[in-house]
């Protein structure tokens, strides 16, 4: 009998070996006459797992991980017996896994990303399908419905900004999918890309739908040549299925995607920023209003939205608005993809309703650090969210209670650092960061970056005999980068750089602060 | 065909593919660098001419993005993530071991221009970091000496 194998195609799983254990597999399965058909499928984002090879059984799949080519002749003479070391038991039953909600993220990891027939069987275009017998008003009401807000970070009400797209007449309209992933910590919409991207082909139509625009764009940064390749394949397959193309399923619709690649800035991944990019230019701020929604791509009225906001669209219309909505707190309604990245012990992507506490994400998902020291600080939202220290570790993972502890949740990254870390020298890469990849169009971001490294190093080194008011002098400064800059680039990078003051003031050769429970390893 | 002229007729064939694509300039400088391995000078003026834009406008756009070289890399491109999720585990000690082995500092080549050092702030490999890429393909849980491996054996190859 043929045995079904999968190893994913995912590019961490690359990175640590994958090519070469399919490979192995092939090698190994042709000199022993067994007969295996290799899918390469999506990653779970069980990532400390990966490679993670799984076999289909009567019962359902079987997990075994972390594979090396070495192991493969055992896995193969064995028949990826239950008995073998790597085996991990059913994949789904794996608690990582079990534990989590998953809606956006239902089928990754499962199909083959470039299957289209995979897609189909396991409920993909089921939002298109419901959408073409709706009304534009109608589908954008579903979205507005579910409660979806901008998962790219800012959290702006989809909805609200698709319903100004429809109401502003134009000729043209455009749909951009902001793909230009650079948080540090984050890579759900690589995941997305790589391991689904029928499922971002599929919510773009449907905005474009929803709107009446007929073009779309996904801009996706230089670093990610997998998920461009896989989306690029992924586009010719939809539009030679008639999914894509100028009669959508003989609907008299027309929708066109083309990729574009960034460039390496990371100011792009600002809406504005990113549009004079895809229109070839500098990638530097715009100053709103006009907002996009009105006139945005080549001065036309174009929706603008991050990967998973596009990508969580085909499940709000094929299950409804309700449905989506009943997941969540207070105003962060459904799920969010958190990615757990850093020193952690079992990094991965968790998809969980708002509501959970950071926590359980760090410590019950992530099971603390990969050193195995104690777990000194957490970024949360990538290069501009705050750390965090031990003791606001029961924050509720919801943008407004983020936003109260004067932090953001951002894209749903969650960095963790153990007690190695030097919080002054964070602080000072933030603002180094900064000072790197300011567009430059603003004042407070371009010069207040490089005159906050110029401050920290003055206060790193000690020599300084005022060091209390060159610590004035730097929070001043915060202030007004937050209050002075254009865009979240200068206005947010007071976020680490003022958490990190305030949590760890002894890292700057201050008194210890009364926030920071004392769990600090001697 | 000397190896100028030829590359002045790839510029020229990969501007027309493009030239009247709204937004051309990027996809025509990705274009360019992907075949070349940098934009060279000569490209200026030719693209210039034909987005009607300045020469100015469009060393300004090459000069903006860190993606785009001016002068030929190495025979290979390593970037090193040095964003958060890799310096905490050991991104900044990575970092050091690779200007040592290459020979060269950031941004640079080293002598025997085999490989070209470049920062980059993210490859979404945060989960099992630091992460490398050489060329397209990326590397995660590099340490020194699995640097020093990699580096190895993509070493003379292309």
């Amino acid at each position: 009998m043929t045995l079904t194998v999968f190893v994913p195609r995912d590019s961490t799983a690359l990175a640590l070996g994958a090519d070469a254990v399919a490979a192995a597999l092939q090698a190994e399965a042709r000199r022993r006459g067994v007969p295996i058909r290799l899918v390469r499928n999506g990653s779970r984002g069980l990532f400390w797992l990966e490679p993670l090879v799984e076999i289909a059984s009567p019962a359902g799949r079987i997990a075994f991980g972390p594979v090396t080519p070495e192991d493969i002749p055992g896995l193969i003479e064995t028949r990826f017996s239950s008995a073998h070391p790597r085996c991990l038991g059913a994949t789904e039953e794996i608690p990582y896994l079990k534990r989590q909600q998953r809606l956006t993220f239902a089928r990754v990891g499962i199909t083959d990303p470039l299957s289209l027939a995979d897609y189909l069987a396991h409920d993909g275009y089921r939002g298109l399908t419901r959408a073409l017998e709706l009304d534009p008003a109608a589908i954008v009401g579903e979205v507005a419905d579910a409660g979806l807000r901008g998962r790219g970070g800012a959290a702006f009400p989809t909805g609200v900004k698709w319903r100004t797209v429809l109401a502003t007449s134009a000729e043209q309209k455009y749909v951009v999918c902001n793909a230009d992933e650079g948080d540090s910590g984050t890579f759900s919409d690589r995941m997305v890309m790589e391991d689904d991207p029928f499922m971002l082909i599929e919510g773009m139509s449907i905005a474009g739908l929803a709107v009446g625009a007929t073009r779309g764009f996904i801009y996706v940064r230089s670093e990610y040549p997998h998920a461009i390749a896989a989306l690029d394949q992924a586009i010719g397959i939809a539009t030679d299925n008639g999914y894509l193309g100028d009669d959508i399923l003989d609907s008299g619709k027309s929708f066109r995607i083309e990729v574009r690649k960034a460039a390496g800035a990371y100011v792009c991944g600002e809406e504005t920023a990113l549009l004079e990019s895809l229109e070839g230019r500098r990638g530097i701020v715009r100053a709103k209003p006009p907002l996009p929604a009105v006139s945005g791509l080549f001065g036309r009225p174009t929706v603008i939205n991050n990967v998973i906001s596009l990508a969580t669209v085909p499940i709000i219309l094929a299950r409804g608005a309700n449905f989506y909505r009943d997941y969540g707190v207070g105003r962060s309604r459904g799920t969010l993809p958190f990615q757990l990245a850093g020193n952690v012990l079992r990094g991965g992507l968790v998809e969980r309703a708002f509501g959970l506490t950071l926590r359980e994400l760090v410590h019950d998902f992530g099971g603390g650090t990969r050193s195995g020291r104690p777990i000194r600080a957490v970024q949360v939202g990538g290069p501009l969210g705050a750390y965090l220290p031990e003791s606001q570790f029961d924050t509720i993972l919801d943008y407004e209670a983020l936003a109260n502890r004067g932090a953001v949740l951002g894209h749903g990254g969650v960095v963790l650092f153990d007690d190695g870390v030097d919080m002054a020298r964070q602080a000072r890469y933030a603002m180094e960061f900064c000072a790197i990849e300011s567009c430059g169009k603003c004042t407070p971001c371009r010069i207040g970056s490089t005159r906050g490294v110029e401050l920290i190093d003055r206060i790193i080194s000690g020599d300084s005999p005022r060091i209390g008011q060159q610590i004035a002098l730097l929070r001043d400064l915060c202030a007004t980068m937050t209050h002075g800059s254009l865009c979240a680039m200068g206005g947010m990078t007071p976020y680490p750089v003022l958490s990190a003051l305030d949590h760890f003031p002894e890292d700057f050769g201050l008194a210890e602060s009364a926030s920071k429970l004392p769990t600090r390893a001697a | 065909m000397s190896a100028k002229l030829a590359a002045v007729e790839h510029i020229k064939a990969i501007i027309e593919q493009w030239r009247t694509a709204p937004g051309a300039l990027l996809p025509i400088l990705h274009g360019i660098q992907d075949q070349l391995g940098h934009v060279p000078a000569a490209a200026v003026p030719l693209i210039a001419a034909a987005l009607k834009l300045s020469r100015a406008e469009v060393h300004g756009v090459i000069s903006f993005y860190h993606h785009f070289r001016q002068q030929p890399p190495g025979r290979h491109v390593v970037r090193i993530c040095r964003a958060e999720a890799c310096q905490a585990v050991g991104a900044e000690a990575l970092a050091a071991h690779a200007q040592v082995a290459l020979g060269c500092d950031f941004h640079h080549t080293g002598e025997d221009g085999e490989y070209r050092l470049e920062p980059v702030y993210c490859l979404g490999q945060c989960a099992r970091g630091p992460a490398v890429m050489i060329d397209d393909e990326p590397h995660a849980l590099v340490t020194p000496a699995r640097f020093d491996a990699l580096t190895a054996a993509t070493r003379g190859g292309k």
